[in-house]
């Protein structure tokens, strides 16, 4: 890209006072210049879990707890902050999905309250004590 | 704050992999159902390739749009009303950090989406190459360019991307501060005395036009946006979205006595769409493709900050460290 002049007259003074021509169509990022990932926990009150919000990016562990609380901590409700790099989360595939079919399947619902019907019986149990 | 989303026309290129069958079908199910995707899911490279033009754009909108109200915080009359516009300016690139990082999750890189920001290859929010010559510009913008915007985000929210849909709850929390800050800020110039109120004015019939342009040109009615739609990338056509907006607020803008410089601005109550003049699409085509009044100042302005900060991040660089894609 050739350098090409500013075509409306710069309003801010502060920038204004720069040279914004000197690096114009000059810059890019090179790979991996914004560092690594970090995954961010948030804690919103004592007592609650910490619970995923987001990532930041950030060289190292001080930096992505100071990023986060600058993103995850300014506008909400927050105690505690947890950061781990992106690389170190181990998780299932979607591919598989499917293994956690069986935690809400209907044939278990032995293992739920609703599956019991404790007042059927009572009342069931009443109704024969009246008639007798 | 500004999901402009610009879904061009694709050409389709010979080269374009030809997706499996069966995996599209079970994609196009899950999404029928109401159910989100995932980063790691499989997904159709036409899917991917429009989340992450439509994602990147919306997060450049974001650091592109902080320029011409961030020039205002010296300037803000007041110092609650710079108070607040830093704040707000704070909470804009905040978004794109939460939109770089959902793009991010498709598969391509911050650093690469904003070299292409640099290079003037990807686009941002057309309304952001115009300058805001006075307060009363910055007002127009807090207000109604937020308010566009909200109308986007809030459709947006309810598509199919899950890191997508989950950052975008977040800024439209955000998003309901700085609404409610440039409608006041907006009330207080249209109520006050007369060199307010005609700075207002004067303000207003500059940005109409952007305004309109906005959401966007009339959708092509083709295959391609029907497929966006019903893979719920595309929530609704732009005018759908235009005439959401103006439903919205050209009442808030008329009970204050400012006027809308269209004369055919009006409801046509039979079929519920606004009718309007030609908003100049030559003009929205021509600027959106660089030559508009501040195309080349926003860029270089990106362009200098980001070369004056490299020496701090690639000072602070390990290059031991392995880069993943993030998470979720």
């Amino acid at each position: 890209m050739s350098k090409i002049p500013l075509n409306t007259p710069v309003l801010d003074p502060r920038i204004k006072r720069v040279d914004l021509e000197s690096t114009y169509g000059t810059t890019s990022i090179g790979e991996n210049e914004h560092w690594i990932s970090w995954e961010v926990f948030h804690q919103k009150k004592r007592g609650d879990q910490h619970v995923h919000v987001g990532i930041v990016h950030a060289p190292d562990a001080q930096l992505a707890l100071l990023f986060a609380k600058e993103q995850f901590g300014r506008r909400l409700a927050c105690v505690n902050l947890w950061v781990t790099k992106s690389s170190d989360i181990f998780s299932f595939s979607y591919d598989d999905e499917d293994i956690f079919d069986n935690a809400t399947a209907p044939e278990k619902q032995y293992r739920e309250a609703s599956g019991f019907r404790v007042m059927e019986k009572i009342n069931r149990y009443k109704k024969s004590k009246q008639k007798a | 704050m500004y999901g402009g989303g610009y879904i061009q026309e694709e050409k389709q290129e010979a080269t374009s992999p030809i997706d499996d069958a069966q995996k599209l079908a079970a994609f196009e199910a899950r999404i029928d159902r109401g159910e989100k995707i995932e980063p790691h899911d499989w997904m159709p490279a036409d899917y991917r390739k429009q989340l992450i033009r439509m994602i990147e754009q919306h997060a450049h909108s974001e650091v592109i749009g902080a320029l011409p109200e961030g020039t205002w915080i010296t300037r803000a009359p007041g110092f609650r009303r710079k108070l607040a516009l830093i704040a707000k300016v704070q909470d804009e690139i905040g978004h794109a950090h939460l939109l770089y990082s959902a793009a991010e999750t498709l598969g391509k890189s911050r650093e690469h989406m904003i070299n292409d920001l640099l290079t003037g290859k990807s686009k941002y929010s057309n309304v952001f190459n115009y300058p805001a010559k006075t307060w009363a510009d910055v007002t127009v913008i807090g207000f109604l360019i937020d308010a566009g915007a909200i109308v986007n985000q809030v459709a947006n929210s309810k598509g199919s991307y899950g890191p997508y849909c989950r950052a975008l709850e977040r800024i439209c929390y955000e998003e309901s501060f700085h609404l409610k800050q440039g409608h006041d800020a907006f009330i207080t110039l249209a109520t006050g005395k007369k060199a307010q109120h005609d700075m207002l004015q004067d303000a207003l019939n500059r940005w109409w036009k952007p305004i309109m342009h906005f959401h966007g040109p009339p959708d092509k009615i083709s295959e391609h946006t029907a497929k966006l739609m019903r893979w719920k990338v595309k929530m609704a056509t732009n005018d759908d979205m235009r005439n959401q907006f103006l439903d919205m607020y050209v009442p808030k803008i008329l009970e204050i006595g400012i006027t809308i410089p269209d004369p055919n601005l009006k409801k046509n109550e039979a079929t519920g769409q606004w009718e309007f003049s030609d908003p100049d699409w030559d003009e929205f085509k021509r600027v959106i493709n660089g030559d508009g009044p501040c195309n080349a100042e926003r860029l270089a302005v990106r362009q200098y900050v980001e070369e004056h900060g490299k020496w701090v991040r690639t000072a602070m660089m390990n290059p031991n460290q392995k880069v993943v894609i993030p998470f979720a």
